[in-house]
């Protein structure tokens, strides 16, 4: 049973690493340029002065993310929101990405 | 003990690597794109307006009437959340909570008052990738201690099965974060170690080191992960688990599942949730009413079944199906009703549940204009 229990560990560990490696290799061709300096595919950026696109973006972030626990919440005012979201960033891993579309959206 | 221990100790100092590497791994590709996403970030990045504190947490009353024995649960949770300039958050979650019963022979209900702090951490937002929290925290194995636990969150209000399978609190450090690794995947990572091993009621916690990944697609809005744990106290022994979600964008659906293997005990549970804001009639109040249902199997694990007892685990294998409903009565009041039956070998019996959940956020200071839409 031990042997079998820690066949498991060991076989946990190398799933982890082969997952890790997985994204590296995967994300690596969609990273930055370090010529160019700008960001490729791996986090689509939105320019503020697109207001809309940014509340669109948001939105789907907004259910995307929230969704992931809970049903999407209420608007809050922007301060109450900027704390939550910071919580969430931490507590429910969210990217920066997603929280700063989101903050975009929810305070409008 | 000699050629079995030297393999065992050789298999335990492979995995430490793999992880290791992992880590190395996901190290070397957060700093390969710190710097010039910070840059790109900062230039197009908005004015945002300053997190103030918050007072935030639940309230749950609930009736749990359990082989024919009702059983009063009353908790408040809060939450206080302390941002502290644009990179700190101090934050801490209290439970409060009275379980009142009928004696035996009779006469009125009382009980036990208990309180507990769940959480009393500092969160440092040190970039886009890591964030270091230090203080104690809620132990990130599998998702539903961490993010679906509280009483307005969970679909169903009994705890499941599994529940208390590694997931003491941890006092010690943490580096967790998510972030984009291609435009259709996040991954979500935590790595920690609990440093001291506590026995007192309302502040127990244990010594141990444990890590938890994920990947979240946002397209199909699927989430998959696993979790590992290594105690470093009592028999030292390792639990992994692996979790999921997946929210459907086209059908108002949600469902999660979670395993957990460990040397106290093993199992599983799966569970879904279906509003039924896309039924054509009654629609006022069917958009606010959810469908609810859990299947659940607990396997006794390797310390026996009075130990099993003791840490809040079934004394026997033991399945379980529950449905329920949720009512909505605006974003954070629902009220819940739930019947399960449970099966084991310690005796069969039915579980109702019925109870309000709510929860509150109160501004500690100005929060700015109110933002409109509800």
């Amino acid at each position: 049973m031990k042997k079998a229990n820690m066949n498991r560990t060991v076989s946990f560990a190398v799933i982890l690493a082969a997952l890790a490696l997985a994204s590296f290799l995967y994300a690596a061709p969609t990273g930055i340029s370090a010529s160019n300096g700008k960001e490729a595919a791996a986090a689509p950026v939105i320019h503020a002065t697109d207001a809309d696109s940014m509340r669109i973006e948001g939105e789907k972030r907004y259910h995307a993310n929230c969704g992931r626990c809970h049903a999407a919440p209420q608007k809050f005012p922007p301060r109450m929101t900027a704390t939550v979201l910071r919580h969430m960033r931490v507590r429910a891993t969210i990217t920066e990405e997603d929280r700063r579309l989101i903050l975009f959206y929810m305070t409008q | 003990m000699g050629k079995p221990a030297f393999a065992s100790r050789r298999r335990t100092a492979l995995s430490g690597r793999a992880v290791l590497l992992a880590f190395v791994l996901i190290a070397a590709r957060m700093w390969a794109q710190t710097s010039t996403q910070a840059a790109v970030q900062n230039a197009d990045q908005t004015q945002e307006d300053k997190p103030i504190p918050i007072l935030t947490g639940n309230f749950g009353t609930f009736s749990f009437v359990t082989g024919g024995q009702n059983l009063i649960d009353t908790q408040i949770n809060p939450v206080l959340l302390l941002p502290l300039g644009e990179r700190w958050l101090i934050e801490s979650r209290a439970e409060f909570e009275g379980q009142f019963q009928r004696p035996a022979g009779g006469g009125p209900y009382g009980g036990p008052v208990s309180k507990h702090v769940d959480y009393a951490q500092v969160d440092y937002i040190a970039n886009p990738y890591v964030t270091v929290t230090v203080g104690r925290f809620l132990t990130p194995f599998g998702i539903f201690n961490e993010r679906l636990y509280p009483v307005w969150i969970r679909f169903l209000q009994p705890d499941p099965l599994i529940y208390t399978i590694n997931t003491a609190p941890s006092d010690g450090g943490m580096l967790r974060g998510g972030f984009p690794i291609s435009s259709a995947a996040n991954m979500n990572y935590a790595v920690y170690a609990s440093v001291t091993s506590i026995g007192i009621g309302s502040v127990d916690s244990e010594r141990h080191v444990g890590g938890r990944m994920g990947l979240f697609f946002p397209g199909p809005r699927l989430e998959v992960g696993g979790s590992w744990q290594k105690t470093l106290q009592d028999d030292r022994k390792n639990a992994f688990g692996f979790h999921m979600g997946w929210q459907p964008s086209k059908v108002p659906l949600s469902v999660r599942s979670e395993y957990a293997h460990s040397f106290d005990g093993s199992g599983y549970w799966a569970e879904g949730a279906y509003r039924l804001s896309q039924v054509h009639f009654w629609q006022k109040a069917m958009r606010h009413t959810e469908l609810v249902a859990r299947g659940q199997q607990f396997f006794v694990g390797e310390i026996g079944a009075d130990a099993d007892a003791d840490l809040g685990l079934p004394s026997a294998n033991t399945r379980e199906a529950e449905v329920g409903v949720n009512y909505f009565f605006h974003d954070g009041l629902k009220g819940i009703a739930s019947y399960g039956r449970q099966f084991s070998s310690a005796g069969n019996f039915n579980q109702w549940s019925f109870g309000l959940a709510y929860r509150f956020l109160i501004p500690l200071g100005p929060s700015g204009a109110k933002s409109g839409a509800q």
